[in-house]
């Protein structure tokens, strides 16, 4: 077994008779960033939503570090307690950032862990010691991000661009295995986008394994080790950036480069 | 006609006797048709049919028929449909505001929980929140600061509301009033009432703004 941290088997993912996945393969290795690219309503939002378990896949097996984490073949349910504790493992930044309006930027970043640390045996004792780390973790991680001037503003007070390092900082705060980007800029005017592209980019210099749906193909091209093109619900590509963005083999993938260029 | 300090101080009283059942009713009213809307509310927004129509049609009902005629129904319903010894006056006003304001309170909930964007519950999820949690520490505020408008309304309409219960002869601020002119002939203590609504809701308004204020913080 090399050292795939995640491999998606024959995932597929129908809403109604519209099939959105159909035998979807792919998988990666640590510390890698794929990029997913296509058309809208090619299923790349719902490929991260199946894998972040936010959709149910219809069928497929999806494996985390050789582990079987998601059996959508069987058709069983998770109960809610397995189901936080898979998703803890991964993390997603939203297209719309989904900040909790009521909350400062420190506190945003805080909450999970916050909540989180209270399942600690240790918590009664330890209690002062955790939620001090967990804060000085969070302003190290806001630190990053470059919104250390922020930390006791509130969501309403920022920009789209500061909003989405938020989104990130408190996605980064638990940790994940593998960090979703669902479209991170697509909401953001676009004198804005080179912002977050720029973290994006730092964070696969500290070789966070990432996967990205995004427009932006020069960022693709530039920060990814793989990338895949999705159509109409399968993979119609897929390899290095070169291969697939210079020069791509499938008609498909050619047609659609063509209309962004 | 001229009135005196004496009759001031012994309409006063007997207003502000009245106006003790007044703030009774509409505090018990609050007390449980608060927690009860919500529970409706739930029952409403719910999944499973068998629970969500038949609240549906209830809370048709409840709204779709007079406060009053639903008062004479508690209270004179049990000894004529079934012959037994109905209620006393206060339970039967108390239970009748209370089914009734749940009904419209719990429309006001399901509004306020329908507004939070469903990215709210699915950043919660991915979070790693339990649902529990996600409601408690996420939604509930965002609820509450939607609701605050449309429930401060419901609440000066209830302070209101509340005089109906003279219709089944309950002693209230209204009836206290009413009563000088059969024992006295005076009708203006009957207006003089409106002074302690006045009051109440003038009271509420500043309250509500305050929370309102206190809630502008976020959007």
């Amino acid at each position: 077994m090399s050292n795939k941290i995640l491999e998606v088997k024959n995932l597929s993912k129908h809403f109604g008779k519209t099939k959105v996945l159909m035998d979807i393969n792919f998988s990666m290795e640590e510390g890698q960033v794929v990029s997913v690219i296509g058309s809208s309503g090619s299923g790349k939002t719902t490929l991260l939503r199946c894998i972040n378990m936010l959709e149910v896949a219809n069928g497929g097996k999806i494996y985390l570090d050789g582990n079987l984490f998601i059996d959508a073949d069987s058709g069983m349910k998770y109960t809610q307690k397995e189901l936080r504790e898979k998703q803890l493992s991964l993390g997603l930044v939203f297209q719309d950032f989904n900040l909790f309006p009521q909350y400062s930027v420190l506190e945003n970043v805080t909450l999970a862990p916050r909540l989180l640390a209270k399942e600690r045996p240790d918590y009664k004792e330890r209690k002062k010691e955790i939620l001090h780390e967990i804060e000085e973790n969070a302003k190290e991680i806001l630190a990053s991000v470059g919104l250390s001037e922020k930390l006791n503003n509130y969501p309403c007070q920022l920009s789209g661009g500061q909003k989405q390092r938020v989104s990130i900082a408190r996605a980064l705060a638990l940790k994940p295995r593998v960090l979703f980007f669902d479209e991170p800029t697509s909401a953001l005017d676009p004198e804005l986008t080179g912002e977050i592209l720029k973290v994006i980019r730092q964070l696969a210099a500290e070789h966070i394994t990432m996967i990205i749906v995004t427009h932006e193909i020069d960022f693709a091209y530039s920060v990814s080790d793989k990338v895949i093109f999705m159509d109409k619900g399968v993979i119609a590509e897929e390899g290095t950036p070169d291969e697939v963005l210079k020069n791509p083999k499938n008609p498909r993938t050619q047609a659609f480069l063509q209309k962004l260029s | 006609m001229s009135i005196t300090l004496n009759d001031l101080i012994l309409v006063g009283t007997k207003l502000a006797e009245g106006f003790n059942v007044t703030l009774q009713i509409f505090a018990l009213t609050l007390l449980f048709a608060l927690p009860l809307g919500l529970i409706i509310s739930f029952g409403s927004m719910s999944k499973i049919a068998i629970i969500k129509y038949p609240i549906k049609l209830f809370i048709w009902i409840i709204r779709g028929t007079p406060l009053m005629l639903q008062l004479l129904v508690v209270y004179y319903g049990p000894s004529i449909l079934f012959g037994v010894k109905g209620l006393s006056n206060f339970p039967a006003v108390i239970i009748t505001f209370v089914i009734n304001y749940a009904c419209y309170f719990s429309e006001i909930y399901r509004g306020g929980i329908e507004s939070v964007p469903k990215g709210q519950y699915e950043a919660g999820q991915v979070l790693g929140l339990k649902k529990s949690q996600t409601f408690f520490r996420i939604v509930l505020l965002q609820v509450v600061k939607h609701i605050v408008p449309p429930m401060s309304n419901e609440i000066i309409t209830l302070v209101k509301d509340t005089s109906l219960a003279r219709t089944i002869m309950l002693y209230e601020v209204i009836w206290a009033g009413q009563k000088f002119i059969t024992s006295r002939g005076w009708l203006w203590p009957l207006f003089a009432t409106a002074v302690f609504y006045l009051l109440f809701c003038g009271i509420l308004t500043l309250l509500f703004g305050y929370i309102e204020k206190k809630l502008d913080y976020f959007n």
